[in-house]
């Protein structure tokens, strides 16, 4: 079954000129973004996941970013549109969501002057009409009481209901794509939960497709129905969620996986210590040569220290590795 | 009445007075802000209703009089052509307070939106800001406006423009740095996923969240507005008389120092006490306001 791809990231690469040269944040990605389904995106710190977002809606200062390949949506190439252009189409066929709830809401603004700000920029519609449009978004996105929520400062409210102020204001002009960059991250657990029930509802409302960035597999377990896993800026494996969750071909994913506490499993190597990921991540200024990940890796063989691996396909997945060519 | 308010707004309706009482509090524990307050205030009083409080002219020479020591019709004494002191400080209070109101009016004008600007954009803008702003600083405030008034020629116009752009620099700095910082915050990366534009952003996001080191150096640079324009008066390239203006009354009663010293006493302590008053206001306004030494 060919869906039809609303966002289609092509050979992006991300540069930044800083004063010790340059560094590749995100190194030849490809990604598709299907119409109404969720992507997740997995990595750790510093993978390239952020940067991949802010990359697709050009919010990277440029200098010193600089950002070449494609990214397709709707048959444009965002990347060739100009200021005014991409502007048009930021918070309205695309929105974003931040990490921070705390910090991503003007401390100075009430919530419903920075939603309706959002309105009338893309709607055109007046002040009165806006802002009985960011009323229903705060009811949407369940938050009590919104007539007088409306009125407050970001201060006055929760972490949870400021992301859910967020996303509503996220969602305000009914985007057709979300980027949500660890939306849950700074979110204790039972509004987390909450969080991701909100998004999975108005994914179906409005029919928005999501690309979720995050380091939490519970919630790519959740929420994603295919998944991406970076490692320093490059895609190391691309596959449906059950299957890399029964099945992880590449080594890092197997050794992300082996390093998650699963309540009642019985470990392997009958070790009783949690496994990890040796080393640490390179630094994007001395990238190994070969495969990047061979110095961490239990199964490096001889090539992936000299040659860069080829990305492999098996059964409608793919993944970046000398073990599977 | 309580039972028709709803409890989420009464709850708000008091956090927000209190935020406001617990300023107010800390401000009214803080004794010198307090008294910078309470001179400013008098001096408010005094500017605005000067003719109220000395019903006289201040500029009508009455010479038989002149050079006449403090006494009960005469205050403050009187000044080499007969002038009630009294009445020419209290009328220079207008002056003054002109003065204050506009060279900070200048300062913010240009340097606002500068430093905005330089801080936001950053790059070859900022770096053509900041050199201009490097220049101007490398001369002593008092000596840039010195240079400018002898190019702009003298009078009350000339002389806030001067004082003003000397002022210029300070702000540019201040609000520069503030809107580096706040740039960096996710709400201005949250402003720009919306689609907002760099006008709106910096007007409606970034502006309003630097005031607040803008009020306390408008009130600091009030007191230094004062003070230069005095100094530029007392240099006779000031405010020109017969206007009564503090800084000329000091430097025309520094000639009769030694057998009228009240010519020139009073007009100093007026300007003492008015940047005094600015000063302690300003640093006040600094504790209270500035999250750094909140605690």
């Amino acid at each position: 079954m060919k869906q039809e791809s609303l966002l289609s990231v092509m050979n992006l690469r991300t540069r930044f000129h800083i004063y010790e040269g340059m560094v590749t944040a995100v190194d030849g990605i490809n990604l598709d973004v299907y119409r109404g389904e969720t992507l997740g995106v997995v990595g750790e710190s510093g993978c390239g996941k952020s940067v991949t977002a802010l990359s697709i809606l050009r919010l990277l200062a440029s200098p010193p970013a600089e950002i070449q390949g494609t990214i397709l949506f709707g048959g444009v190439n965002l990347l060739d549109l100009n200021l005014d252009e991409i502007r048009r189409i930021r918070g309205n066929a695309i929105s974003m969501i931040f990490q921070e709830p705390m910090t991503s809401l003007n401390p100075v603004l009430t919530i419903g002057e920075q939603i309706s700000e959002a309105i009338r920029l893309h709607q055109g519609v007046a002040r009165q009409e806006a802002w009985s449009k960011a009323v229903e978004m705060l009811q949407m996105v369940q938050i009590p009481s919104p007539e007088m929520r409306v009125h407050e400062y970001p201060h006055q409210l929760s972490g949870g209901m400021r992301q859910r102020a967020m996303i509503a204001m996220a969602l305000s002009c009914h985007p057709r794509l979300l980027l949500a960059d660890e939306p849950t991250t700074a979110l204790d657990v039972t509004i987390q939960a909450q969080i991701v029930d909100l998004m999975e509802r108005l994914k179906e409302e409005f029919e928005t497709s999501i690309v979720l960035i995050t380091h939490n597999l519970g919630l790519i377990a959740e929420m994603a129905k295919r998944v991406l896993v970076m490692y320093v800026g490059k895609v190391v494996e691309e596959a449906p969620v059950e299957d890399l969750f029964q099945e992880p071909l590449h080594p890092y994913t197997q050794g992300l996986l082996e390093s998650i506490p699963w309540i009642g499993k019985k470990l392997k190597t009958g070790r009783r210590q949690l496994q990890e990921i040796p080393g640490m991540v390179p630094s994007l200024l001395e990238m190994p040569e070969g495969c990047r990940f061979h110095p961490r890796c239990s199964r490096a063989m001889n090539i992936c220290s000299k040659e860069e691996p080829p990305l492999v396909q098996k059964d409608g997945r793919r993944v970046l590795c000398w073990l599977w060519a | 009445m309580t039972e028709t308010i709803q409890p989420q707004a009464w709850r708000n309706q008091r956090s927000a007075d209190s935020q406001f009482k617990r300023n107010w509090a800390k401000l009214r524990r803080n004794k010198a802000a307090l008294f910078g307050g309470i001179l400013i205030l008098i001096y408010l009083i005094t500017a605005l209703l000067a003719p109220v409080i000395f019903p006289g002219s201040p500029s009508a020479p009455n010479l038989s009089r002149s050079l006449e020591r403090p006494s009960f019709a005469n205050p403050l004494g009187t000044d080499e052509l007969g002038r009630s002191i009294l009445g020419r400080v209290i009328y220079g209070s207008r002056v003054s307070l002109l003065i204050a109101i506009g060279v900070v009016f200048v300062g913010l004008l240009v340097g606002v939106p500068l430093g905005l600007v330089s801080g936001y954009y950053g790059g070859k803008v900022d770096f053509g800001i900041q050199r201009i702003t490097d220049t101007l600083l490398a001369f002593p405030g008092f000596l840039l406006a010195l240079g400018l008034v002898s190019v702009l020629g003298v009078g009350l116009k000339n002389t806030i423009i001067s004082v003003g752009i000397s002022m210029v620099p300070i702000y540019i700095r201040l609000v520069r740095g503030c809107t580096l910082s706040v740039r960096e915050q996710t709400y201005v990366e949250a402003a720009r996923a919306v689609g907002t534009r760099d006008r709106t952003i910096l007007l409606r996001h970034i502006l309003p969240n630097v005031m607040i080191p803008i009020t306390i150096q408008t009130s600091l640079g009030m007191g230094m507005g004062i003070l230069s324009a005095a100094a530029l008066g007392f240099l006779g390239l000031g405010v020109q008389p017969p206007t009564p203006e503090w800084g000329a009354m000091l430097g025309s009663g520094r000639a009769y120092l030694f057998h009228a010293p009240h010519v020139a006493t009073f007009p100093g302590i007026a300007i003492f006490l008015a940047v005094l008053g600015f000063n302690l206001a300003g640093d006040g306004l600094r504790d209270v306001l500035d999250p750094r030494f909140r605690l």
